[in-house]
């Protein structure tokens, strides 16, 4: 695969490879991904929106430059902006990988650091660079501090600065996630109306999707970090009907399917309400809920890869990759995107 | 005992509506617009100040969007309550910062009132001695502004419609959109443009339950009016707290005949 590099959220020629059920693999366009699911399936989108959570600025105590992103939230509402776990970089930003960044200063609990207009604490430390910061001020003061001097996280496959509506889905309501919940760049209100058209029902709910990645592989190895998610009582009801009626749950985004699922599991059917993802999907989850997930395109040996094989078999994965470098799709946020059914193979052959 | 019956069931209704009143508040009593989170941009002079009053009076949770901190700082402290967020709605850059104070810290938008407007040059002057960048910028203030500010918070009206609170896009036009009145061009037509747009949003997005209007507040006594005609009668002008009743009202109205009609489909 190639990396996406240009911002653009519905490039016209975006590219859909679909998994069916049966381990089939074909490749559609994007934009006919309503022609592609069927009249009865439910479709589930995370609808929030993104917090610029790249903050720069100084270490207080040594003086020297530090990054923090902003990489998990404490609850999935928006009005508490101050406390965040986070991770520290070095001098520099985006356009260095990750990997290849500078160490932070070393940091200890107590210290402040100089965001901008922002101060914070760090408050505790699970890591050298994976602590808990607090933000000083009142929330009026935090918000207009990481609105006007935040950034979007982003990685250097990108190489232009991204703004705020380069990471907002068309659905984007509540701003608590981190990283854009990529996945629903695909919804934009023409595919919303011919989803409504074909007697597909589009329901939302909320997951305070965090930092995906940090270049450092024992960081890297604790994530994803535990992540709050609200569930509305329409979509809850929505899905109870569904399951009952045999009809198809598509999850839009992983943050979807994390979310159903460790609310099923936690209560034993998805509830409405607040709840922590704490759940971590792979290849011996046993989904309760979701059928099928619309992702983005993942390169093996990434925790989004690893989700998909929740869905399906390692023999279809291969060959979804393979269909994937050799129809050159596009990888990472902006680019082409994927559709796996979960593989019904063993109830086929049990029939 | 009929009579009496009656009587006392009148009685009983007029006790029933006082202790309603009592516990809401007497401006409850006619469109109450409790709970609901509701955004006025220009909210810090004229009609937008008389707006935030009139809406927080109604038990709204107001958002106000203005460019000087001293004055959004000012409605702040006047107004217990309010959300005051400092930005310029024709700027696209002030834009998404605007929409993620607003979402942060109200937690959901239910209702969008673009009332922050730009007359255009002033003093008015015909559209021959207007400049371009003149016209640019009443067209940035009063239509594409609006029409940013609108996209960046979709998706928080979208979550309000299919939560069921109703979800409501108000544009203050003025007769000046529909009139040709020399020396009002940039207003005018970026006005027009305005209406149009909510016009044609409705048209889009009304079925799916989040819904636009127009409204014309008339000839006020505010600065903006000063500005375009400094030797106006001004007792002859309506004043705008009338206008800001007048459009809680239509807000209150909009939104309760879009939930009867909502559970009509539903039954």
């Amino acid at each position: 695969m190639i990396a996406a590099t240009m911002p653009t959220q519905r490039p016209s020629d975006a590219r859909l490879l679909v998994v069916d059920a049966s381990g089939h693999v074909s490749h559609r366009a994007r934009v006919e991904l309503a022609e592609v699911l069927r009249p009865g399936d439910l479709v589930v989108a995370n609808d929030a929106a993104t917090i610029p959570a790249s903050l720069s600025g100084r270490h207080d105590r040594s003086g020297r430059p530090i990054e923090i992103r902003l990489a998990a939230r404490r609850s999935v509402d928006a009005r508490d902006p101050s406390r965040f776990r986070a991770v520290l970089f070095g001098e520099g930003d985006f356009r260095t990988p990750t990997e290849q960044r500078p160490l932070p200063p070393e940091v200890r609990i107590g210290d402040h650091l100089t965001l901008g207009s922002l101060a914070a604490t760090i408050t505790a430390l699970d890591h050298p660079r994976l602590v808990d910061v607090a933000f000083d001020g009142t929330a009026a003061h935090v918000w207009e501090g990481i609105a006007r001097e935040g950034r979007p996280i982003q990685y250097a496959h990108v190489p232009t600065p991204l703004r705020l509506w380069d990471v907002w889905t068309p659905i984007a309501g509540p701003p608590v996630a981190l990283e854009p919940p990529s996945a629903g760049f695909v919804l934009d209100f023409r595919t919303l109306g011919a989803l409504h058209a074909r007697g597909i029902a589009v329901h939302t709910l909320t997951h305070a999707a965090g930092l995906s990645s940090t270049g450092d592989p024992a960081l890297d190895a604790m994530f994803p970090l535990d992540e709050p998610y609200e569930i509305p009582a329409a979509t809850a009801v929505a899905i109870h009907r569904a399951r009952r009626e045999h009809r198809r749950v598509i999850a839009i985004g992983t943050t979807v399917v994390r979310a159903l699922e460790s609310s099923a599991r936690a209560h034993g059917r998805v509830r409405p309400g607040p709840g922590l993802a704490s759940l971590r999907i792979g290849p011996r989850t046993d989904l309760r809920v979701v059928d099928a997930i619309v992702s983005g395109t993942h390169e093996r040996g990434t925790s989004h890869h690893a989700l998909l094989s929740a869905f399906t078999d390692d023999a279809t994965l291969a060959r979804a990759d393979e269909a994937l470098e050799g129809a050159r799709y596009r990888t990472h946020e902006f680019g082409d995107s994927c559709l796996v059914e979960r593989r019904l193979a063993e109830i086929a052959l049990a029939v | 005992m009929d009579r009496l019956g009656v009587v006392h069931a009148g009685a009983m209704h007029r006790a029933l509506v006082e202790d309603t009143e009592a516990r809401m508040g007497m401006h409850e009593s006619r469109g109450s617009l409790r709970g609901l989170r509701v955004v006025v941009t220009g909210g810090t002079a004229g009609l937008g100040r008389a707006l935030v009053t009139e809406l927080s009076q109604r038990g709204a949770q107001v958002g106000l969007v203005a460019r000087r901190r001293e004055l959004v700082e000012r409605v702040e402290r006047e107004v217990p309550g309010v959300v005051g967020v400092v930005g310029d709605v024709g700027s696209k850059d002030d834009i998404h910062p605007i929409a993620l104070q607003l979402t942060g810290r109200l937690g959901a938008v239910d209702v969008l009132i673009h009332n922050a407007s730009s007359l255009g040059p002033v003093p008015l002057r015909p559209l021959a001695d207007t400049d371009c960048e003149d016209l640019e910028r009443a067209l940035a203030v009063n239509v594409v502004g609006p029409f940013r500010l609108t996209k960046a918070l979709l998706g928080a009206l979208v979550g309000s419609a299919s939560r069921g609170v109703g979800a409501l896009v108000v544009s203050i036009t003025s007769d000046a959109a529909v009139n040709a009145y020399g020396g009002w061009g940039a207003y005018g037509a970026s006005k027009a443009a305005l209406a149009h747009l909510s016009a044609i949003w409705e048209a889009e997005l009304g079925k799916d339950g989040i819904h636009f209007v127009s409204i014309d507040p008339g000839d006020m006594d505010t600065e903006l009016h000063a500005l375009a005609i400094p030797d106006a009668d001004r007792a002859s002008l309506k004043r705008p707290e009338t206008s800001a009743t007048q459009i809680a009202d239509r807000i209150a109205t909009e939104l309760h005949a879009h939930a009867d009609r909502r559970e009509e489909n539903a039954s």
